[in-house]
């Protein structure tokens, strides 16, 4: 009657097959971060696990920047900077990802178990 | 009048309701042995029982499809004894998924889109379905996110085995009228 698996039948499959690729690529490629450092003023303040719910102050030549860790991300939650672009940011979750508050000199970064790619250090 | 206990009622069964009794049954059948078979990532089966999904979808139209699925995942859950069990929601809220997915692959031309479509479609719908309940239920956490990629390549490999199977069945038996007739 009909050919066993049609054009239109190779499509769906390749669709599939890119999909698999993708979430993969997605959701395996890049790693789930584990732990954040902060620096403040180029001097690295402290390395601490996501898995740790906390508020920590971090103080800079403007004030305080407030960086909150829950539920495996983490933010800068408060900055005295002007126009709070690190604060915008919102949640980070994935190693490699860095909030920096310019002004205030004080900044986030994800860690993983592997780094995929190093964004502060030239 | 009260009605009595001398009143018979008939349920009559028409020839229709047997295909689809005859189908579930097999689904069922083909459900307990895939529930059998080990598997490495609890949720990850062949997904056997679906086949006759497919077989009911091609002979009998998406009604019947819907019937032989559903009847399936409640005779399934029955027999392993895992009747309103979080695993029983999860197979429910997958079937349902497919179910739909079914419907919009019913809609594609035949000439193109054969039986290993409307599988692989079906079986991506489903490890939608259940991920999307496991996700808002079972395991309210992005953690659940780490096993996806796991979960779509199972359902391409036995979305392609299943339809190639559906379709080596359908190619050969015309087990029932080409027509789908309305189900009562």
């Amino acid at each position: 009657m009909s050919r066993l698996i049609r054009p239109g039948d190779w499509l769906v499959l390749l669709g599939g097959a890119v999909l698999t690729g993708w979430l993969a690529w997605q959701l395996w490629g890049q790693g789930q971060a584990r732990s954040v450092t902060i620096r403040a003023g180029g001097q690295r303040v402290a390395s601490l696990s996501l898995l740790h719910n906390r508020l920590v102050p971090v103080r800079g030549p403007l004030g305080v920047t407030v960086v909150e860790i829950a539920g495996g991300k983490a933010r800068i939650k408060q900055d005295p900077s002007p126009r709070q672009y690190c604060v915008h940011q919102g949640w980070l979750s994935r190693a490699g990802q860095v909030a920096i508050c310019l002004p205030n000199a004080t900044s986030i970064e994800l860690t993983g178990p592997d780094q995929p790619y190093d964004s502060l250090n030239f | 009048m009260t009605a009595s206990t001398s009143d018979t009622r008939w349920l009559h069964a028409q020839p229709h309701d047997h295909r689809i009794a005859r189908l579930a049954a097999l689904a069922i059948v083909l459900a307990v042995v895939d529930a059998g078979i080990p598997s490495p990532l609890p949720g990850i089966k062949p997904g056997l029982a679906n086949i006759v999904t497919l077989l009911a979808l091609e002979s009998l139209g998406w009604r019947a499809a819907v019937w032989v699925s559903l009847l399936r995942i409640l005779g399934a859950g029955l027999l392993l004894g895992s009747l309103l069990t979080p695993g029983f929601f999860l197979g429910l809220a997958g079937g349902i998924a497919s179910l739909a997915g079914l419907g919009l692959t019913q809609g594609w031309p035949k000439r193109w889109f054969g039986p290993v479509s409307a599988s692989l479609v079906a079986a991506f719908c489903h490890i939608g379905g259940q991920l999307l309940l496991a996700r808002a239920w079972l395991i309210p956490s992005d953690n659940i996110l780490y096993f996806v990629p796991a979960f779509a390549l199972a359902a391409l490999l036995s979305g392609l085995v299943n339809g190639i199977i559906a379709d080596k069945l359908l190619e050969g038996s015309p087990c029932a009228p080409s027509t789908p007739s309305p189900s009562p």
